[in-house]
């Protein structure tokens, strides 16, 4: 079907102002937070309930027409970047919280929520919704579900796929499916799992039931100064081999340091080569006992200066400068490029090694901000898209990073997801046996792939040239670890 | 045996399988048979119990990974002596119990309302597909969402997709303190005080009601369980050594006189997964709640409706699960919408095309 097609079919259900085609009106979702790629799409629909939603995609399956969701558009992966003969399906109509049961402890949300909109609305129950991703203010719950987002606090509350209940989802080919349930599990397969993280290439989800939790009684702050980032490695596997789980547990290198200082006074320690937040909370007296054994072992770990923020003012500060970490790199460099890498924790003081060795060999700074608790680290590469080769450049270390960080017994996406961006090393750490059977997953919801079609799962050829270009590195996944 | 002829005959046997279209029973340590459809148990067994050991485990990480015929209490005991545990309190029903037996079937103990269950655990799989093909998906890394989440499909799939080789799990430490609490109550008010447990921050793990009697236990440091059970009142049972572990035990791994009724001839064992705060179900036999209120555990008499018990379940917003009882007469297994049950005959026939690992054993339509 052709744009005026469409536009003839969509006006028979839709507003003339839920339907965008002109060049003016397309723009701002030519793409998501990762501006690198842009791609206008045919058209946009903007539809405010699921019976519109469910009208647009039975047009689009019968004309064959791909189709791309898109929330707040904060996505880091490019997995919102729309298909040139594609419908961009925007859920940011659909903006309701349905219902709060506070006895339940859920909330019943529409896709298009903001994060954080879940959590304030929650409050005046003295709950919250756990996940908080970085970009919580502006993101939508159905992106995070698409994304399966983290946050600071995953470690102990964990990713969007353990705090939520149910989905309601769409399929391309008409079907209403309730996956998971009002209960903890539900029956036949873990589709709620299967569909958390899927990069909006098996459904789309129209309500979402979230958990809620009570918000802790107190929350205490520490911040630790080690001169060796290698020590606040090994103070982070001592906090936990105590039997400690943080709340909360972010590391900073120098050159984060320096460049979050400048940005928010936040009083850090400018001497200092790595910079450990760890955070407690809980009831007032296990929070005092817990901050009182992580100031030990940091102690007893190296650390040259540790801080209590001796109230909520002085916690919010710690904080802000770990929060601005993107801002700040915004500010000391034209562009930059974040990854999204996780490690085993105990490869860290390699894992840095081998990116600042990169960062000489590209001329590229790079500050490394790391979920330490859960191993997944977030190089931000510094560079100025207007100096020719600058991005490829930028690309090409990314790309490395991601190499090292699967090389060491981790992933290539901790929380930002595959999208557009990390194809090529979907490659690397999947085998053509594993990523055949990616495409039969799909095959299974979306048999013609039209949806988010050419996302998160490389086709097969395009591995068999990016492997060919990539074998006199030695680039062999998990080479330490046994196959079978 | 060599281990590398354990993994080639499972291939092997897998393999040939595909190609002669002979279904195959798999089974770990068996502990589980009397789980799923019945029929499923007749054809010739792939015994994955030989294909065992831990390959990998580092406290500090909080990841243990091992293969799929370990047996649960050999992990148990080695997370144990380094003062971790399996959050999610997999039962045991008998000592055979093995890992694969316990992601298999996906099932979780006492303490899965409040610290989650075997699927929000699992961080990597092995398996052997229905074409006998070795793969892996997801890793040792708390965090992962390259490619779509195969590791926690698996998890609960009953063998439906693949035979499991090895798995990943994220461990947790053991608390410092447990404390169990004991308040006489009824069934309406027993629920409620675990709804209200649930909606402040206290430090429970567990919550059961039965005759009359509210179990709640508290884990964590020393102070907030202090905090916690003069908040909560009630009398502590005092017997930590024994008694206490015994309770919870005895309701995790179904030893409890409540669940031995259950086994019995002429009644049925029903599990009712539905919303928490669901009032006391009114149905013929005798109830033991967990979870919070999300778990109903019915013992009635065999010859009880099914339809009305499950649709008692759907009603509120969940499930019911035949655990023991006449499975003849009515599928394990609550039935899917259709639209489910498409998606799940694509996903087998995907994993599985020829339809040969543990055929029937979760729905009689794959």
């Amino acid at each position: 079907m052709n744009r005026k097609q469409l536009i003839t079919a969509f006006l028979k259900f839709l507003p003339e102002e839920a339907i965008l085609y002109e060049a003016e009106d397309l723009r701002p979702y030519e793409c998501d937070a990762l501006s690198a790629y842009r791609q206008m799409p045919m058209i946009v629909v903007l539809p405010r309930t699921e019976a519109e939603i469910a009208a647009i995609l039975q047009i689009c399956h019968a004309g064959q027409v791909p189709v791309v969701a898109r929330g707040s558009g904060t996505g880091l992966s490019g997995g919102a970047l729309p298909h040139a003969e594609g419908v961009l399906l925007s859920l940011a109509k659909l903006n309701r919280i349905l219902d709060i049961d506070p006895a339940a402890c859920t909330a019943r949300v529409q896709p298009g929520v903001r994060n954080l909109a879940i959590s304030e609305a929650a409050a005046s129950y003295e709950m919250y919704y756990a996940p908080d991703p970085s970009s919580q203010i502006a993101c939508s719950i159905g992106g995070n579900v698409a994304e399966n987002s983290g946050g600071v606090h995953c470690l102990k509350y964990g990713l969007t796929v353990h705090n939520i209940l149910r989905l309601r989802v769409l399929t391309i080919e008409g079907d209403v499916l309730e996956i998971g349930a009002d209960a903890l599990d539900s029956p036949g397969f873990d589709l709620l799992a299967l569909m958390t993280g899927s990069e909006g290439m098996l459904g789309i989800v129209t309500e979402i039931t979230v958990k809620l939790l009570p918000k802790p009684e107190t929350v205490k702050l520490v911040m630790a100064v080690f001169d060796d980032i290698s020590k606040a490695g090994d103070a982070v596997a001592n906090v936990i081999q105590a039997g400690i789980i943080p709340a909360g547990m972010e590391m900073m290198d120098k050159i984060t340091i320096h460049a979050v200082e400048d940005f928010v006074h936040a009083g850090y320690d400018l001497e200092g080569a790595a910079i450990l937040l760890c955070e407690s909370d809980g009831m007032a007296e296990e929070v005092a006992d817990e901050i009182k054994q992580i100031q030990t072992i940091l102690q007893a770990s190296g650390a040259v200066r540790i801080s209590l923020a001796r109230d909520e003012a002085e916690r919010q500060l710690f904080w802000a400068g770990r929060k601005a970490a993107f801002p700040a790199a915004g500010r000391v460099s034209p562009d930059y490029y974040c990854m999204d890498g996780t490690i085993p924790r105990k490869h860290l003081a390699h894992v840095l090694e081998q990116i600042e060795q990169l960062s000489a060999e590209y001329g590229l700074r790079c500050m490394n901000v790391f979920h330490a608790g859960d191993g997944n680290l977030h190089p931000l590469i510094l560079y100025d898209a207007n100096q020719l080769g600058e991005l490829e450049k930028a690309e090409a270390f990314g790309a490395r990073i991601l190499e090292i960080c699967i090389q060491s017994g981790g992933s290539l996406t901790g929380e930002h997801g595959v999208g557009i961006e990390k194809l090529n090393q979907m490659c690397l750490q999947f085998n053509d046996a594993e990523r055949d059977l990616f495409h039969a997953v799909k095959a299974a919801f979306d048999p013609q792939s039209l949806l988010n079609p050419g996302k998160a799962i490389p086709e097969l050829h395009r591995c068999a040239e990016f492997g060919a270009m990539h074998v006199h590195r030695g680039a062999e996944k998990f080479p330490d670890i046994p196959r079978f | 045996m060599q281990d590398q002829t354990i993994l080639d005959q499972l291939i092997q046997t897998v393999t040939e399988a595909a190609e002669y279209k002979q279904a195959l029973c798999i089974r770990g340590g068996g502990s589980k048979d009397f789980y799923g459809n019945p029929q499923a148990l007749q054809p010739p067994a792939l015994n994955t119990a030989t294909w065992q050991g831990i390959v990998d485990y580092e406290p500090s990480e909080l990841v243990i990974t091992a293969r799929a015929g370990t047996p649960l209490a050999e992990l148990e005991k080695l997370l144990h002596d380094h003062g971790q545990m399996l959050a999610f309190e997999p039962p045991c029903f008998n000592t055979s119990a093995t890992l694969g037996g316990c992601v298999a079937a996906g099932l979780s103990g006492p303490r899965r309302a409040y610290t989650g269950a075997v699927r929000d655990y699992v961080l990597g799989i092995g398996l052997l597909d229905g074409q006998g093909r070795t793969l892996s998906f997801g890793g040792r890394v708390m965090k992962n969402v390259a490619g779509y989440d195969v590791s926690r499909l698996m998890t609960g799939a009953m063998g439906t997709l693949g035979v499991l080789l090895e798995v990943s799990l994220k461990v947790l430490p053991k608390p410092a303190v447990e404390r169990t609490l004991c308040i006489q109550t009824n069934m309406p008010q027993a629920i409620g005080i675990m709804r209200r447990c649930a909606a402040e921050p206290l430090p429970v793990s567990a919550t059961c009601f039965h005759e009359n009697q509210l179990y709640v236990r508290l884990s964590g440091a020393e102070s907030a369980v202090h905090t916690a059970h003069a908040r909560l009142g009630g009398d502590e049972i005092k017997d930590k050594g024994s008694c206490e572990e015994n309770f919870w035990k005895s309701v995790r791994d179904h030893t409890h006189p409540f669940f031995q009724q259950g086994k019995s001839n002429g009644k049925s064992l029903w599990r009712l997964s539905i919303q928490s705060t669901t009032p006391p179900l009114s149905l013929p036999g005798e109830q033991l709640i967990e979870w919070g209120g999300a778990l109903r555990w019915l013992v009635t008499d065999e010859d009880t409706d099914a339809a009305k018990i499950r649709n008692l379940a759907s009603g509120a917003g969940g499930h019911a699960t035949l655990l023991h009882g006449n499975k003849t007469a009515t599928p394990v297994f609550h039935p899917l919408s259709p639209a489910l049950l498409k998606i799940h005959q694509r996903l087998k026939q995907q994993f599985d095309p020829a339809g040969i690992l543990n055929p029937q054993r979760l729905y009689a339509e794959f």
